[in-house]
């Protein structure tokens, strides 16, 4: 019985941990070029919003996810226009369109709340399903989470395992270098938000046709956004640490339950901001290990050094600074 | 030699509003339309909803006062370049506080005194929440935006737990907050508006202050050296980490005000969305007013107003409120569309004459 509970508890923290693992990556790949797209949490719900509907109105599915992922690339591309051609600061503009995209979600789908609509069918792994406790925790979902899954892998190795990838990280360590090894700075910026848009657009449509199916207001996704922000720098810009922090918060959602029935006076929302408190503190940490008279201590201490190296999670160093080219 | 036209400044001001508006305009007509509601109806809905009564005038005044007490607040962050997101949770917090100070002081204590003593604590509860963003920016070295935005979420956990756990009402907890205040230690208002004297007065107070604080003071002057020029603010010996600092504790101290107002002005209670989001929207007003004191209450005055019209929509037109959300977006985004534009003509200007090319 025991052990029967401990897989519904895993399989429901891998699918509940889908979209948010998809909107972490899409932000970790944009901010690996250097460029945050703040928008991240209105855009979630523009794109969640607008699988639905488009699903809904076509009956297909993938028109779904394909609109919505679009519509994550053009939100995302506004920031990159802004932000990289026209010296915009990127929080700014970040900003204004998070709140700006929510309220638009709220204002078109407004017709569409609280109504049956279509949803990503279940879909086992064959055979894979079968394996003891493993196949039911991770090969008894639908297509979105095995895509999630796959994603990780697939940004981690593009970005660490790929000429393209090596490219990506000099844009955002320092785009200068990279110009003077040919590579365009503002092109392939503008590229990786995209990219990361994408993805984002994909992890909305997620939540509406999967993870929480149904459109309304209030959708039940907001506020992810701003969790996956802080998952990417919890998880140090590395796609898989990312990935690990994102199914501890589904953890801990799931948990909430449990919590709460231990703290009854506590509410079930107070456990939704851990990731935030822990966001800081990752940001202390890295700050600190970085300081030069940390960096000396560690210097003949080799074990130190490992634990040290182990630590750190560096930002990409032109991390909202967006490139300006010399010529006027 | 090349002469430079210049434009007359007036002039090309209202050039640039006029081509935002132009832009604003045509897009929510768009939206409006998609959404296949008639959008001239939309209009004067909300034209209808903000100025159709005196009462819904002075709904328009109980959203423009925490606006412009937080515009106030970022006015001197914006000024020293940082971006305190973490305004809402600073206006949270001073609300918590004002709230403690009306629970724990004793009913003896006459109402006026209370009062004062509540505004107080608001002010120095949205202070220090601001500060440990303020400590975490110079000392820790995290981003303020970052670390505001962490911080708005701890602030929205406490009262969340604050109204369900201690302070919640007897015997039931719910979203709807906690018990009221009892009627002295309400602000007074005029019967017909709703709109209480003190809290305009107070306002209006903090508009001139932040004026001249910002203008004819040494900490205002401090402020804007350093966030024009870091490095030569060093020169001159001014110190940016207490002046960063400084800059917040103004931030907080007027969110925190406007906590306190939405409290016992508004609410008489403490509430889960006590903030209503305005912090956010103060952002918004402040980045549309071109970080100017004197536009900033009337941008604030003109979001109330699509704030308060939209609210009737859904009844009349069965369209979400959140329209006037899109229309501030919409005409914030457009504003620095406009701004770029207008640099980057003037940079390629200035590159072409200094070339020999007109």
């Amino acid at each position: 019985m025991e052990e029967f509970n401990l897989t519904i508890l895993f399989a429901s923290v891998i699918a509940t941990a889908t979209p948010i693992l998809l909107a972490t990556l899409g932000e970790t790949i944009s901010e690996k070029s250097g460029i945050i797209n703040l928008s991240l949490d209105g855009t979630l719900l523009l794109c969640a919003m607008t699988g639905f509907v488009i699903s809904y109105e076509t009956n297909s599915l993938i028109l779904g996810f394909a609109g919505a992922a679009v519509v994550g690339a053009v939100i995302s591309s506004i920031v990159g226009v802004f932000s990289i051609y026209l010296n915009q600061s990127q929080v700014a503009v970040g900003f204004v369109l998070t709140l700006m995209a929510r309220d638009l979600a709220y204002f078109i789908g407004n017709p569409y709340s609280r109504i049956q609509g279509p949803q990503v069918a279940h879909m086992p792994i064959p055979f894979l399903e079968d394996i003891p406790f493993l196949g039911s925790v991770f090969f008894n979902h639908n297509f979105t989470v095995y895509f999630s899954m796959l994603m990780i892998f697939a940004c981690w190795w593009y970005i660490y395992k790929t000429p393209y990838g090596l490219k990506l990280r000099a844009v955002g360590e320092h785009p200068g270098a990279a110009f003077s090894r040919a590579i365009n700075p503002r092109k392939s910026q503008m590229l990786y938000v995209i990219a990361g848009g994408l993805i984002i657009g994909i992890a909305g449509a997620t939540f509406s046709l999967s993870t929480k199916a149904g459109w309304g207001r209030p959708q039940g996704a907001e506020g992810t956004g701003w969790i996956a922000l802080a998952l990417v720098i919890f998880g140090g810009w590395n796609p898989i640490k990312a990935a690990v922090g994102a199914y501890l918060f589904a953890f801990l959602q799931t948990m909430g339950i449990h919590f709460q029935s231990w703290f009854p006076s506590v509410p079930a929302q107070v456990f939704n901001m851990a990731p935030f408190p822990l966001m800081i503190f990752t940001l202390l940490i890295i700050n600190f290990f970085q300081r030069e008279s940390i960096i000396l201590l560690a210097k003949d201490k080799p074990l130190l050094k490992t634990i040290l190296r182990k630590l750190d999670n560096t930002a990409p160093t032109s991390l909202g600074k967006p490139y300006k080219p010399d010529e006027y | 030699m090349t002469i430079i036209k210049e434009e007359n400044t007036t002039i090309s001001l209202l050039k640039d509003i006029s081509l935002t508006a132009l832009f604003v305009f045509i897009f929510t007509t768009l939206i409006i339309t998609i959404s296949g509601a008639p959008p001239f109806e939309a209009y004067e809905n909300i034209i209808r909803g903000a100025f159709g009564s005196y009462s819904k005038f002075g709904q328009v005044i109980k959203v423009w006062i925490p606006l412009t007490l937080c515009s106030c607040g970022l006015l001197y962050t914006f000024k020293i370049n940082l971006w305190n997101i973490g305004i809402e949770g600073q206006m949270i917090m001073g609300a918590v506080f004002g709230m403690a100070a009306f629970k724990y002081i004793p009913g003896t204590c006459p109402a006026a005194l209370t009062i004062l003593i509540a505004f107080i604590a608001g002010l120095t509860g949205g202070a220090i929440w601001a500060l440990f963003a303020g400590f975490l920016k110079t000392f820790g070295g995290v981003n303020e935006i970052f670390a505001g935005l962490g911080m708005n979420f701890v602030a929205q956990s406490i009262i969340l737990w604050l109204i369900f756990g201690p302070w919640k009402r007897e015997g039931i907890a719910s979203m709807s907050g906690t018990e009221q205040l009892s009627e002295p230690l309400w602000l007074s208002t005029f019967t017909k508006m709703r709109i209480s004297p003190t809290a305009i007065v107070l306002t209006v107070a903090s508009i001139l202050i932040t004026a001249f604080i910002l203008k004819y003071t040494k900490v205002g002057l401090g402020l804007k050296a350093i966030g024009s020029n870091m490095q030569s603010a060093f020169m001159y010996k001014l110190k940016p980490t207490s002046y960063m600092l400084l800059a917040m504790i103004f931030a907080g101290g007027f969110a925190g005000l406007a906590g306190t107002m939405q409290v016992t002005g508004v609410y008489h209670r403490l509430i889960p969305t006590i903030s209503s989001n305005y912090g956010y929207l103060a952002l918004f007003v402040v980045m549309l007013a071109n970080y100017n004191v004197w536009a900033a209450p009337l941008v604030a005055l003109f979001f109330a107003c699509l704030n308060v019209g939209s609210i009737q929509l859904p009844m009349v037109l069965q369209i979400d409120s959140s329209l006037s959300g899109v229309i501030q977006g919409a005409l914030v985004l457009a504003t620095l569309g406009v701004q770029s534009f207008k640099t980057m003509k003037k940079k390629r200007r200035e590159y072409n004459n200094s070339n020999g090319r007109v």
